[in-house]
């Protein structure tokens, strides 16, 4: 498939005089016209599409009698309800096949090329997007699904939205968008040892709270935040719309620069040398001010795990279950009873003496190679406690493959975890990987409602290797302390 | 899409925050490929108990609510997930408006397009209807967009905000793809200006 994303600009916008945070400077290229009485209209340079949020918008453009404006700018793959056991081919839950055949059925009708459950490149869409290289600096990227602020790590405009907008990108190629507001999150120092993305941002969420940021585009900057990999910031970005956030972004440097160079999508030749050029331009001006600032101290960080049923209702792993007692209001103290019912927890319980009876590592947050060789460092040499089932689910066919190169496969089953094929698999339970009522997971995904992975099932977010060191102990424990072999 | 002018009806109190949309419609019915029939699902884990017997005390549940069609409930209502699937359970169940101190961007977003009303209130005043609503049997309000007000039978007239666009969306019951489809040639334009003929 020819996905055309990144053709050199014919004619530069004339450059304003103030200074511009990143953002704006996305914001102001894309802006295709201002109509009176309207929000401006907002160009949109990659749509990656879904089976769970796409078919009744392909309904309202057979409907309306439209077609996909641009097809070339339309990536479509299978993820939500695949599943993930091995061999796993056909599909025995008949609704879940009916979705995918609806969306075969669509992409072929509309002209689109979809990543099929049997493609080599087939993968939860935030991760085949990087993957493929069709997520670039300077993009607006939008999907039917609240996670694609993942791909804001590259320095692009990317976020979440709903079916009546899939349909309105896939007519219009556009989306009438008020502006959002700026948020500038800063990590100060560096990610103590131990620390991963995904304790930072679990820390950064719960030190904003679940709505910190709604309303507001965050760049994430400071000195924690260079020093992360391209997973690392995807995984940050990732739980950007945990803390309410429109979007989530990192300005692009030569980290970004070397993830991307010679993927599938990516600029060739003289032409990428063009785009990086372009690319280094995409930074907030010195003097830019943001809507607001929160800053954070990377010193303050530890690994973290969730206690409740939000994932702004975390503690690190020496701290304690809160007692709802010492919340600052009724509301919260409400909100943090009933959350601990839910859990069954007991205030003051030691979060290390949680047992744990599920172990899952997984999700568009946590399931890249990166993540996997992390907890597998953790896992080798070691086995999975008894009492626990483990289950990795790479996020992707090609994670699969690496991983496997890498021997990852053969620590992960030695240890005496499943090692399945890619999908969202047991982030949101639509396939068969549920939990059963009451069972608790310690989960490297993203959400910790009720019942996400599964109707009364109690759900822990943590890091891989936290996720990992659960699994073999069969209770949380100190990362910073393990017994790595 | 449908029009909201002013609609007057019976209000149901959820009193808790940062009700996020695996809540309001879970992951197990978004299976269908179709728009509606979404209602019987609404909250169906906090409505059925886990022999999928419906849960007498659970709100929406007691007879005195029954028939609500404005929903009140507490800040950050409609965070998680971007499923359209919730605005259209809440709609296929009956209500016409939500009141919350604050929501979930995207959610906000899909019930624009769903002739959904969110009304955002000042705490103060969303405690103030969460307590009559409790207290008095039948209470009822009314949104009425046009002015951008909420008032009761009790003397509550409370002022909100909303953006022109999307007031003037539902006022019209427009359907915003066609008024895009109208930039037709500012859209080809600014193709043709940044990725050149083609
Ligand atoms: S992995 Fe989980 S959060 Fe990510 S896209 Fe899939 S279901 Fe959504």
């Amino acid at each position: 498939m020819a996905l055309e994303l990144q053709k050199p600009l014919q004619e530069r916008a004339p450059s304003p005089a103030s200074p511009r945070t990143l953002f704006e400077k996305i914001w102001q290229e894309h802006v295709v016209c201002e109509p009176p009485g309207q929000p401006p209209l907002l160009y949109v340079d990659l749509h990656l599409v879904h089976e769970v949020t796409s078919p009744q918008a392909f309904d309202g453009l057979r409907a309306a009698g439209r077609r996909v404006r641009q097809p070339q700018r339309t990536l479509v793959t299978v993820d939500h309800n695949v599943p993930t056991t091995p061999g796993h081919l056909p599909i025995t839950d008949p609704i879940a096949a009916r979705q995918m055949e609806a969306l075969r059925r669509n992409c072929q009708e509309f002209g689109l090329t979809l990543y099929d459950i049997d493609s080599p490149d087939q993968g939860i869409v935030h991760v085949i997007g990087p993957e493929l290289g069709a997520t670039q600096p300077g993009l607006t990227i939008v999907c039917g699904d609240s996670h694609t602020s993942t791909h804001g790590a590259f320095g692009a405009l990317a976020f979440g939205i709903g079916t009546s907008e899939v349909e309105h990108v896939l007519a219009t190629q556009c989306l009438p968008q008020q502006k959002p507001r700026t948020m500038e999150i800063r990590i100060n120092g560096s990610l103590p040892e131990g620390v991963s993305a995904k304790d930072l941002v679990l820390g950064i969420i719960g030190t904003i709270g679940t709505d910190g940021a709604t309303g507001h585009v965050v760049e994430y900057t400071g000195e924690a935040v260079r020093g992360l990999s391209m997973e690392g910031r995807m995984t940050v970005c990732n739980m950007s719309i945990e803390a309410g956030a429109r979007a989530g972004m990192v300005a692009p440097d030569e980290v970004t620069f070397n993830h991307l160079r010679g993927r599938r999508f990516a600029p060739k030749d003289a032409a990428w040398d063009e785009a990086v050029a372009r690319w280094r331009g995409l930074k907030s001006d010195a003097a830019a001010r943001y809507d607001k600032v929160v800053e954070i101290d990377a010193a303050s960080l530890a690994p973290f795990v969730t206690w409740g049923t939000n994932p702004g209702m975390v503690v690190p792993v020496t701290g304690r279950v809160p007692d709802p007692a010492t919340a600052r209001s009724a509301a919260e103290r409400g909100a943090a009873e009933r959350a601990l019912e839910y859990m069954a927890l007991a205030p003051g319980t030691a979060i290390e003496e949680i047992n744990v009876d599920r172990v899952f590592i997984g999700s568009c947050t946590n399931s890249r190679l990166e993540d996997l060789r992390a907890a597998a460092r953790v896992a080798r040499g070691h086995k999975v406690n008894p009492k626990v089932r483990a289950l990795v689910v790479p996020g992707s066919q090609a994670v699969k493959r690496d991983a496997e190169r890498e021997g990852l496969d053969q620590i992960f089953r030695a240890a005496g975890f499943e090692w399945r094929d890619s999908g969202c698999s047991m982030c949101l339970g639509m396939n068969p990987d549920v939990l059963q009522p009451g069972e608790r997971c310690a989960s490297t995904s993203n959400r910790n409602f009720e019942g996400r992975q599964g109707r009364g099932g109690r759900t822990h977010l943590v890091s891989p290797m936290m996720a990992a060191a659960a699994a073999i102990e069969g209770h949380f424990t100190d990362i910073r302390r393990w017994r790595f072999q | 899409m449908k029009a909201f002018r002013m609609h007057t009806g019976l209000v149901a109190p959820l009193d808790r925050a940062n009700v996020d949309t695996d809540q309001i419609i879970p992951k197990e019915f978004l299976k269908r490929i179709e728009r509606t029939g979404f209602g019987e699902f609404l909250f169906y884990d906090w409505r059925r108990r886990p022999d999928r017997t419906l849960d007498p005390d659970f709100v929406l549940n007691q007879p005195r609510y029954q028939g609500a069609s404005i929903l009140l409930t507490d800040r950050n209502f409609g965070c998680g997930s971007s499923r359209e699937h919730a605005p259209w359970a809440l709609d296929d169940f009956g209500f016409r408006a939500i009141i919350a101190p604050s929501f979930a961007d995207i959610f906000a977003n899909n019930c624009v397009k769903n002739g959904l009303l969110t009304v955002v209130l000042p705490e103060a005043q969303v405690a103030t209807i969460m307590k009559r609503s409790q207290e008095v049997e039948g209470y009822r309000a009314t949104v009425d967009l046009e002015q951008r007000q909420v008032r009761d039978d009790f003397g509550l007239t409370a002022s909100f905000e909303i953006d022109d666009f999307s007031r003037r969306c539902l006022l019209e019951g427009l359907d915003d793809i066609g008024l895009t489809l109208q930039h037709e040639a500012e859209i080809a334009a600014y193709e043709a200006r940044r990725f050149g003929a083609r």
